[in-house]
């Protein structure tokens, strides 16, 4: 929280939510979705940052069929009907855990503006440019 | 708390929210739509339905904006929109629909 | 019949848990990556020059309900790594002296 609340006239703040775990062995994955979500639903500037484990949440063909849980890799598909259109994965964490971005899934937002439009909702990011990302945030949330 | 509908009795939150997805069928949703006093009509089946579908690919289920949005999308800028989504579910689209499609309280409600 | 089974249930990016199963495990012994363990042996993940060390002289294996969750495919692991359901869990279990958690 780096800024006073006493913003009159409803400046919109700009969230950003760092997802740093990998998404089945607890539930800090899960839970930071719901509440970037819930932030977005009510109009927030919402943008995510996948880095560390936390690229895993965002691998394709994820099947929980096995494990016996809720499958919530397919809420991530959601994000884009919550207007939340800033999706920042850390090209370093993807590196050194052999995961291609071309092994993502192909999150997409629809531009209602543009007869429905697809267009896609993950950058890939390197160190220096997250450095800036984070900087540039007025309050960041870690999951 | 539960409903009781023919005998069986399902299990649901204290705000009538099933507890389980799999206990849904078209007739609870009616039992519960009746004791909200709602008829449910083709144009109430339509957001029901749609939330349903909705969940099923999502694993969620959707904030109020977020389902007039995608409404509007799936059936026109007529239906999508909350003057009509209000019309037929006068508790809160989202809110109420949910209910009858026996999904859990919408992501982004309070 | 003596040899140990040794589970590892973390990322190798988040916890050394697996540094130092390979680092304690004698030659001839089964490890077992289960939950995000699973990750550790992803082809090309800065884990797999030392999985592939450990595989000169003891066997690797990941459980596949927790590959298949992850959305990991057994042509995407490190070579050599072989692939086990609940059933093959269970059966290295029975075979082993005893079993050893790293958390």
């Amino acid at each position: 929280m780096s800024e006073p609340d006493s913003q009159a006239g409803g400046t919109v703040k700009k969230f950003l939510y760092i997802n740093r775990r990998a998404p089945h062995g607890s539930n800090y994955a899960q839970e930071g979705l719901e509440v970037a979500l819930i932030g977005a639903a009510f109009d927030q500037d919402v943008a995510m940052a996948f880095l560390d484990d936390g690229v895993f949440q965002l691998k394709s063909n994820q099947d929980t069929a096995e494990i016996g849980t809720k499958n919530f890799s397919a809420t991530y598909r959601a994000l884009g009907d919550y207007d939340v259109k800033k999706v920042y994965v850390e090209r370093e964490s993807l590196e050194s855990r052999g995961i291609g971005e071309d092994e993502l899934m192909p999150l997409v937002y629809e531009d209602e503006d543009d007869d429905w439009e697809e267009k896609p909702l993950i950058s890939v990011v390197d160190e220096a440019e997250l450095r800036e990302i984070i900087d540039q945030a007025d309050v960041i949330l870690n999951f | 708390m539960s409903i009781e509908i023919e005998g069986k009795s399902y299990e649901t939150d204290e705000e009538g929210y099933l507890a389980n997805l799999s206990d849904w069928s078209h007739e609870l949703a009616e039992a519960m739509a009746r004791m909200d006093g709602c008829d449910l009509t083709d144009n109430h089946w339509e957001v029901v339905n749609f939330l349903r579908e909705y969940y099923e690919e999502y694993q969620i289920a959707p904030a109020v904006r977020v389902l007039t949005k995608a409404i509007g999308k799936r059936l026109g800028k007529d239906k999508g929109n909350s003057k009509y989504l209000y019309e037929l579910f006068p508790y809160g689209p989202a809110k109420q629909a949910c209910k009858y499609a026996g999904l859990p309280k919408p992501t982004g409600c309070v | 019949m003596s040899a140990i089974l040794h589970t590892v249930n973390k990322s190798p990016f988040e916890k050394n848990s697996l540094a130092t199963c390979l680092r304690l495990s004698l030659p001839g012994s089964h490890i077992l990556l289960i939950e995000d363990g699973v990750y550790a042996a992803i082809r090309g993940g800065s884990m797999s020059d030392d999985l592939k060390r450990a595989m000169s002289d003891r066997t690797v294996s990941v459980l596949g309900p927790d590959l298949r969750a992850r959305g990991i495919t057994e042509d995407g692991l490190v070579d050599g790594v072989g692939v086990v359901g609940y059933d093959g869990f269970v059966h290295l279990a029975a075979e082993s002296s005893k079993v050893q958690s790293w958390m």
